[in-house]
């Protein structure tokens, strides 16, 4: 069996980088939805639900998008699985929010 | 929301932008946040709520934990017995809802550091938000091959016989490091010994300083 691209153990690998990263806001909310989404008095889903989203990412995102940016994307997986949203709702407010000008 | 809290002086206060996101993340969380309220999936004082009481759980409380430890015996005794048990009634905090939690002690001979080589699993009930370095690839990867060579890395060097053993968390199971109570404490108080102990002893990637005379 292939190695999943999470199961990083033993793998060769550089210098650990030991600068502390500030929590930003978005960090916050990703991490609070997480929580209340697998809380387990609201059911929509389980902590194993979430990894296996997050372990499914192609491996050029699981490695090139931040952590909560990996975590936002293991969310929108699951809201549509679950049927909590639809792709019709949520490209509909993608649009309406989008900026008008692309890069600001 | 009180976004003008970066400009505090408080250095763990969160900041606004973070370098090197995608703008399409920032869009995506808004958009998921909006739906899933107007679906009434969670409310928007549901996530502030949760995002305070997110913010409470931070390593001061695991500090207190090992501070007690190393004062009580009965209480270290039960805590290596039964970790949440003995946290919940310590603190006062309800960890119904977290994963199993496990302390292991670190001793003159035996040296433990923990680490989550899928993901990032760590004892936020009492140490808060894991540190960026524990959840990066290089530290997952490298510290359960060579894990004093990670622990250099953190200035931290053990003497040959001691036994180093890497504790590889996981979703159900969470590790906290009670480290040992460093030489020239036996006068302090407890509450001097809570400010001693740091985030990173209890990881185990380092030990906890000795006092400064």
């Amino acid at each position: 069996m292939p190695r999943g691209v999470h199961d990083l153990g033993g793998l060769p690998a550089g210098p650990v980088d030991l600068s502390e990263h500030d929590r930003t806001f978005f960090d916050q909310r990703v991490d609070a939805m997480m929580r209340l989404l697998t809380h387990p008095q609201n059911g929509h889903y389980t902590v194993d639900a979430m990894r296996r989203a997050i372990e499914s990412l192609p491996r050029d995102d699981y490695f090139g998008l931040g952590y909560y940016e990996r975590w936002v994307r293991a969310i929108r997986q699951l809201a549509l699985e679950k049927g909590l949203i639809s792709e019709d709702e949520l490209e509909r407010k993608l649009a309406a929010i989008q900026p008008s000008e692309p890069n600001k | 929301m009180a976004h003008e809290h970066h400009h505090d002086h408080d250095p763990h206060a969160p900041v606004n932008e973070a370098h090197g996101m995608r703008p399409d993340s920032v869009l995506l969380e808004r958009a998921l946040r909006e739906l899933l309220i107007e679906k009434n999936v969670f409310t928007a004082s549901e996530i502030q709520r949760q995002i305070e009481l997110t913010e409470s759980r931070n390593p001061e409380l695991g500090a207190r934990v090992v501070a007690r430890a190393w004062v009580d015996p009965r209480y270290k005794a039960r805590l290596l017995e039964d970790a949440k048990a003995a946290i919940e009634s310590l603190l006062g905090i309800d960890l119904n809802l977290t994963p199993d939690l496990i302390v292991v002690e670190n001793t003159p001979q035996l040296h433990h550091v923990i680490c989550c080589t899928l993901c990032s699993c760590y004892p936020r009930a009492v140490l808060g938000i894991p540190p960026a370095w524990y959840k990066s690839p290089e530290y997952r990867s490298r510290l359960v091959i060579e894990p004093r060579a990670v622990l250099a890395e953190f200035g931290t060097a053990l003497a040959d016989d001691v036994e180093v053993r890497v504790v590889d968390s996981t979703a159900d199971t969470r590790y906290m490091v009670l480290p040992r109570r460093p030489r020239h404490t036996e006068r302090m108080s407890e509450a001097e010994l809570v400010a001693l102990v740091t985030r990173d002893s209890m990881i185990g990637v380092t030990l906890v300083p000795e006092p400064q005379p």
